[in-house]
């Protein structure tokens, strides 16, 4: 399994390392950094790299690159999705005060993902349930492929043991899912119900694909005039976004990110609304929109200066969507309820809806 | 692989005691670099009152660790803490200590007994963490103390320490594989524990191990393949990985039938013709040998309850189930991994990594499983191009007749993507496509074409290199393209579509009679500057050129020919002289020559353009082999299916009658809520809750769980087979059983792990029937209850009862429990006082000695010591050490002293009186006094002249540590029960011929030790007694010669590292 893990930074310095079994030279880094130096980009790294007496696997989080040093046949997901977990658990722990002085208790507990002795004053029980929708749309409008994936985020502060269930309206939607390891499979199988014994606080109880049979509604769409000329060292850009089908809510958040291709210098353009800004080194442009009002469709419009003396780009820029939308799933997914067993106290209850951009795509 | 500088540093940390080292991380040393002043604040730190202030200093010490930093010098400072109260503190000396002890092994051995302690400790979680570090010190000497802890713990009553106790195994063995054998028994006796906790380090303890003992794997399939989904993520991935290689060597495939028929199919596509035609052959052949094919019950149990982890949250775990139903499931069924292997897609991009690795894989052998998904494939631009490059792969195998319009669009969007490298990719697969699928040839040709005018060198290239390879398909339609081509030599840079072009047109010159030696005339104007493959090319041209058209292009040829003759690469060189001697007809030259035109222009088959992917299946997927597409280290091959299928039955287990107990008492097991999340229902979130039957086999079965445990719809399935299965075994085991059932009844409520850990012991000792001692230990077995006062003491009791060999003569147990605080110290005392001189004189014969400082060394002077075996006077707690000291020297040696002892903590010197002078050839001998604090580490000191000092040291064997002691035999028993368990080394050995008489024996281990004899009345049985000179703790040595020429040695003490040594010591001695 692992047998060493080290943590490099943005900079490139192995800023911390741990050893499970002997002491591993942090020179096998090494061959992480060549690795890095000719994939130019830090997510182009691969993550498996075989070294003469080692192998290195490892995941790029949060600008660091966490690399495990392996020295015989183990499945890379295993590794890779630990290196992730122990991530998670990083993320968990340095983004809360309390940080636990005691011993591990989790694991003895009847319930391995449950401590005994909950307590609280006020119990509650919270459902977000968000969707995503990855959508690729082409040139003319058209989707080219869309679809919605979903999750239901808990935060459960119940005392003691209880027992929840919840059921769906529409539990047909679901497509393909994925469970905490708390929920009870063979409930699911043959009632459809959601029955499980939650964990204390914050946990991702279920991942669900909304089955491809159904359309996807689309909230918005975007116009783009965006034009290199050959003749001149100027191009003409210009976007609009509107709202499709929103189902009477309000979409915001919205934010517009496009990689210009290299050979444009500079853009000067004017907002309707929001702020933007264009990365002349890294070529990014960037657009927060905030909300769409339908009465007043947000645009981006004006110039591109090109590299003069070269001929005009080849590619047109891809452009990224993100938006949110409270109050609804796009899928129609309803929650009917959720009921407790096995405490006696009436917790307080509560489910929230979410849609979002997932990876949503507009080609131009 | 060479150590870097820091990595040489940390090495020898402990002699360059405190050197600072930030040369290699500048970045990091700003807020350490006084480190090496500040370690002395954190001695202080470390040895004061407040535990505050330790752990201050820990957490500082660790942080230097975690940023690879050298603390090893403090590892003096930071070892005494390891017994600190504060559980804080001593999680930090723990974290330390693993990651020094290898490099300070004689200090870490200090530590060794509080860990020793901690493995006693009620609270299970202070033995599990006192076993975990215990295991991670890689020091060698503590082997045999490792594995009797780990033994222990697979017995614990806790499944959490019997699941450290299996992460254990793995560390030692690495530590030291000569121990192999133990380690599978204790393997063994773990993969039949029936929690969950245990099943998946179990079972990856014996993938490290053992992974070819595929046989002691079937008594525990059936129970394996149930507890499967209650086991956490990481174990499932552990177990289902072993089980398909279980499955693939006792199982039939399932698609031996339908093979056939679809494979032939599929094969078509890439496979060549007369491949195909013999493996139909074979597969014919084989197909009539073979019975009507019924797929083993065992088997569906495992694809039936691996497949609802398809759903689990864990990439790992959904990858090793898609793994197994590849290479397991009936080709129908394999269908259902593909929805599960696109959900990871939408992962974090590495997982995508290795999952499209993978499914690029698959998708070649079962193409029709992703068709439905072909969209998830599509690449967005924010993608990182390597998984662009696999995603363009899956979509290429994907591509058939019916999607290859939308594919082609899809690439059509790619080809104007700013990432070129992906650009590249996806030429090379339309390339695929064109090759592939015939009907879109020409389609994907023009479209290349096209591509030839793109601004793009690379594009340009890439296009070039894709089109030479299908125009080789078909070069006669397209003369055109050959031509267009042609004129690219004036801009194309790139040397590999140059090379391409020249091959093109010079296979196909026949096509360009007119361009093509003026071609070649450019060629050989710019031949002096042309990369090395270009070169090689434009020769070939000029050879085929030569041979089709020499009028108009003999000059040119011998031109280029004579370029090439003195280029400065001699495959060039080589490659000029092999063909002029070819082609140019001389006296020489030859029949070859009339062949020339043959070698040159012979009808060359078309390029197969294929996925690197293909056939990568022959590792097993989902493994770091198939992801590097080479064996890697420790890789497990992934067997074949056998032709007959081995017997079934071994997987049969016998079903103790009292299994099938009625219902009520079905319930009241059900209402005892297990201590774990176990097999039982309650905590259970899936299969086994509604299964009742499954927990109650595995509350109690005595051996294994057996096809009773499979879940409720298909126990009428296996009924039958149960029923066959149990042979004339069944009556021990049952016998077994009911003793187990008696037992258990007065316990009452006791949480569900003390129980299955009885009962393990219980399996254990029905099992081992045909040892010899198992009569004995039968009838211990009964004795105790009587004397059980309380259901905790008995179990902890129990375990030690049946973990060790029993001690020689056993005591009545009643007698242990009887001993008293006040007899122990009696008993002490009482030795205490027989420890007069008199009895203390060496009983061998010869006194070893040893070199202190060599003739050469000390300039003439030589001095020798040895250990006089007598008290040494005035203070007990002392190791007398005699020294001799010859001057060699002409001049007389004056003032000889020691000088500033450099002794470890704790360790105390008395030194000799100083010699005043000593005369040349003259001999004096002197005693000092040692406290070694019983322990092997040497004591450091300066020998003095009136001139020079030497350093010299004094190691100890451990043999020398004790003092005889004597005492009655039943003295003997009594301390020798009180010694048992932790405390009880016992090792076996061959006595050698001029070692076997009693006075051999006797005088080897008191020459190895220096221990007095106790009488014995069994005369094949010899017993020595000491103790330690600084603590006084007894040492007790046993040698029992059995028949032949073996023996078996035992050692009680509580030092556990004197034992260890000692009989390792004495087994030497013996040997010689």
């Amino acid at each position: 399994m692992i047998h060493s893990l080290f943590l490099i930074n943005a900079s490139g310095d192995i800023f911390l390392e741990k050893h499970w079994k002997s002491v591993v030279s942090r020179s096998v880094c090494d061959y992480f950094f060549e690795a890095q130096e000719r994939a130019s980009e830090a997510e182009n790294v691969p993550p498996v790299i075989p070294t003469p007496h080692h192998y290195l696997l490892s995941v790029y989080r949060h600008k660091i690159f966490f690399v495990a040093v392996i020295q015989s046949e183990v499945p890379p997901l295993f590794v890779i999705e630990f290196l992730h977990r122990v991530v998670d658990t990083f993320q968990d722990y340095f983004g809360s005060t309390n940080v636990g002085d005691q011993l591990p208790t989790g694991q003895l507990s009847v319930v391995p993902w449950r401590r005994t002795g909950v307590k609280y004053t006020n119990n509650e029980a919270y459902f977000d349930v968000i969707e995503e929708i990855d959508a690729i749309i082409d040139k003319s409008g058209s989707t080219i492929t869309a679809e919605i994936q979903g999750v239901i985020d808990a935060c459960v502060k119940l005392t003691g043991m209880p027992d929840l269930t919840l059921s769906f309206m529409n539990p047909r939607l679901l497509d393909d899912v994925s469970f905490h390891p708390c929920v009870r499979f063979k409930r699911w199988e043959s009632e459809r119900i959601l029955s499980f014994i939650p964990p204390d606080g914050n946990f991702r109880l279920l991942s669900y694909h909304v089955s491809a049979q159904n359309l996807v509604a689309i909230p918005v769409y975007i116009k783009h005039n965006i034009s290199f000329r050959d003749s001149s060292s100027l191009g003409r850009f210009e976007i609009t976004v509107g709202p499709k089908q929103t189902m009477g809510k309000t979409v915001e958040g919205v934010m517009v990110t496009s990689q210009m291709p290299k050979g444009v210098l500079n853009m000067t353009l004017t907002p309707s609304q929001g702020t933007h800004i264009f990365d002349p080194v890294t070529k990014l442009l960037s657009w927060d929109v905030g909300k769409i009002n339908p009465q007043k469709l947000p645009s981006l419009k004006g110039s591109v200066s090109l590299q003069a003396g070269t001929s005009k780009p080849d590619e047109n820029p891809t452009i990224n969507l993100q938006f949110k939308i409270q109050q609804l799933a796009i899928s129609g997914l309803k929650v009917n309820r959720l009921d407790m067993y096995g405490e006696k106290y009436k917790p307080f209850k509560g489910i929230k809806y979410m849609t979002k951009a997932g990876k949503f795509q507009v080609r131009t | 692989m060479a150590a870097s500088p820091a990595y040489g540093e940390e090495k020898g940390g402990s002699s360059s005691l405190g050197e600072p080292e930030y040369g290699h991380d500048p970045a990091s040393g700003g807020i350490f670099s006084s480190d090496y002043k500040r370690h002395d604040d954190l001695k202080e730190m470390l040895d004061s009152n407040k535990d505050s202030l330790k752990l201050e200093a820990m957490k500082r010490i660790v942080a230097m660790i975690a940023r690879g930093k050298n603390a090893s010098d403090l590892f003096p400072a930071v070892v005494k803490n390891v017994a600190c109260k504060n559980i804080e503190v001593k999680k930090l000396v723990y974290v330390y200590l693993v990651r020094y002890a290898e490099e300070q092994q004689d200090l870490a051995l200090l530590s060794i007994s509080t860990f020793q302690r901690g493995l006693k400790d009620p609270n299970q979680l202070i033995r599990a963490s006192a076993l975990r570090v215990l295991s991670s010190i890689r020091v060698p000497i503590i082997v045999p103390i490792m594995m009797l802890a780990i033994k222990e713990a697979a017995s614990d009553m806790s499944p959490y320490v019997r699941k450290t106790a299996a992460h254990a195994i793995p560390k030692l063995y690495s530590l030291d594989s000569d121990q192999k054998d133990q380690l599978i028994e204790v393997i063994e006796k773990l993969l039949a524990d029936k929690t969950t906790l245990v099943a998946g380090s179990v079972v990856m303890a014996f993938e490290e191990v053992c992974p070819e003992r595929i046989d002691l794997i079937h008594k525990n399939y059936r129970k394996l393949c149930n507890l499967l989904i209650d086991v956490e993520e990481w174990g499932q991935v552990v177990i289902i990985n072993m089980l398909t290689r279980y499955a693939r060597t006792q199982f039939l495939s399932p698609n031996q039938n339908e093979s056939l028929l679809e494979e032939s199919a599929e094969k078509a596509f890439y496979g060549s013709e007369e491949e195909d035609a013999k493996d139909a052959k074979a597969e014919v052949a084989s197909l009539a040998k073979r019975k009507p094919y019924v797929m083993d019950p065992d088997h569906r149990l495992l694809l039936r309850n691996t497949k609802p982890l398809l759903q689990s949250r864990n990439a790992a775990v959904v990858m090793a189930v898609a793994q197994l139903y590849f290479h397991l499931a009936p080709k129908a069924e394999v269908g259902v991994i593909a929805k599960a292997l696109v959900r990871l897609l939408r992962s974090h991009s590495e997982v995508q990594y290795v999952v499209l690795q993978n499914v690029a894989t698959m998708s070649i052998k079962r193409r029709g499983m992703f068709e439905p998904y072909l969209k998830s494939f599509y690449i967005r631009s924010t993608d990182p191009t390597q998984i662009k490059i696999l995603k363009l792969e899956v979509l290429t195998n994907l591509a058939n007749e019916t999607n290859i319009s939308t594919i082609l669009r899809e690439f059509q969007t790619y080809i104007r993507s700013m990432d070129k490298d992906f650009v590249a990719a996806t030429i090379q697969a339309i390339g695929r496509c064109a090759t592939n699928i015939g009907k879109v040839r020409d389609t994907c040709l023009n479209g290349l074409v096209q591509l030839l005018s793109n601004r793009d060198e690379l594009v340009v290239a890439e296009s070039v290199v894709v089109i030479k390879k299908l125009l080789q398909m078909q070069p006669a339609q397209h003369s055109e393209i050959i031509k267009h081509m042609a004129k690219l030599t004036d801009n194309i840079q790139v040397p590999m579509a140059r090379a391409s072009i020249l091959w093109l047109i010079g296979e196909y010159c026949e096509h360009v009679p007119k361009i093509a030696p003026d071609v070649l005339r450019k060629m050989a104007k710019s031949f002096t500057n042309e990369e090395d493959i270009v070169k090689l090319q434009v020769i070939n041209l000029a050879a085929k050129l030569y041979l089709t058209n020499s009028k108009q292009s003999k000059l040119l040829t011998q031109y280029v020919l004579n370029l090439a003759k003195y280029d400065q690469n001699y495959d060039i060189r080589d490659r000029a002289r092999f063909i002029r001697q070819l082609i140019v007809p001389t006296e020489k030259s030859g029949a070859l020559n009339k062949y020339a035109k043959k070698l040159f222009l012979a009808q060359k088959p078309a390029p197969i353009l294929e996925s690197s992917f293909k056939d990568r299946d022959h590792f097993q997927l989902g493994s770091l082999s198939h992801l590097l597409n080479t064996k890697a280290v420790g890789y497990q091959e992934l067997p074949d299916w056998p032709d007959e299928a081995p017997d079934p039955s071994v997987r049969n287990v016998e079903v103790p009658e009292w299994t099938k107990c009625t219902s009520r008492e079905k319930r009241k097991e059900k209402v005892e809520k297990p201590f774990y999340s176990d097999s039982e229902g309650e905590s259970g979130p899936t299969e086994s809750a509604d299964s009742e039957p499954e927990s109650v086999s595995e509350e109690s079965g005595s051996s294994s769980s057996s096809g009773s445990s499979s879940s409720s719809s298909d126990e009428e399935e296996e009924e039958e087979e149960e029923e066959e299965g149990s042979g004339d075994e069944e009556e021990e085991e049952e016998e077994g059983a009911k003793k187990a059932k008696k037992k258990k009844a007065p316990q009452g409520r006791k949480g569900h792990a003390e129980t299955s850990s009885e009962e393990a012991s219980a399996s254990e000792s029905s099992s081992s029937g045909s040892n010899s001692g198992s009569e004995a230990e039968a009838k211990r077995r009964k004795a105790p209850p009587s004397s059980r006062t309380g259901p905790k003491e008995i179990s902890l009791l129990d375990l030690d009862d049946c973990d060790h060999p029993p001690p020689p003569q056993p005591v009545p147990s009643s007698s242990i429990v009887s001993t008293s605080l006040v007899t122990d110290l009696e008993g002490l005392t009482l030795t205490d006082t027989s420890l007069a001189p008199a009895l203390l004189s060496p009983t061998f014969g010869a006194v070893r000695t040893y070199e202190l400082l060599h003739r050469m060394a000390g300039e003439g002077l030589s001095v020798e010591y040895c250990f006089s075996r007598r008290p040494f006077p005035g203070d007990p707690h002392m190791v007398a050490v005699q020294i001799q000291i010859s001057n060699n020297t002409d001049a007389e040696v004056k003032s000889l002293r020691v000088s500033e002892p450099k002794p470890l903590s704790g360790m105390r010197i008395q030194e000799f009186p100083e010699i005043e002078r000593l005369a040349p050839g003259d001999t004096a001998s002197v005693v000092m006094g040692i406290d070694f604090c019983d322990s092997t580490q040497a004591a450091n000191f300066q020998l003095c002249t009136h001139t020079r000092h030497f350093y010299v040291s004094i190691q100890p064997p451990v043999g020398e540590l004790m003092a005889p002691v004597f005492m009655s035999e039943n003295e003997f028993k009594k301390e020798q029960g009180k010694l048992t368990g932790m405390s009880e080394i016992t090792e076996k050995l061959t006595l050698p011929e001029k070692c076997r008489s009693d006075h051999a024996i006797v005088q080897q281990v008191t020459s190895a030790a220096n221990v007095g004899r106790v009488p014995c009345g069994a005369d094949n049985e010899y017993r020595f007694a000491a103790k330690t000179v600084t603590s006084g703790s007894l040492v007790l040595i046993t040698l029992e010669r059995r028949e032949g020429t073996t023996a078996q040695l035992t050692v009680n003490s509580e030092k556990m590292v004197i034992g260890t040594m000692l009989v390792k010591d004495i087994v030497q001695a013996l040997a010689q």
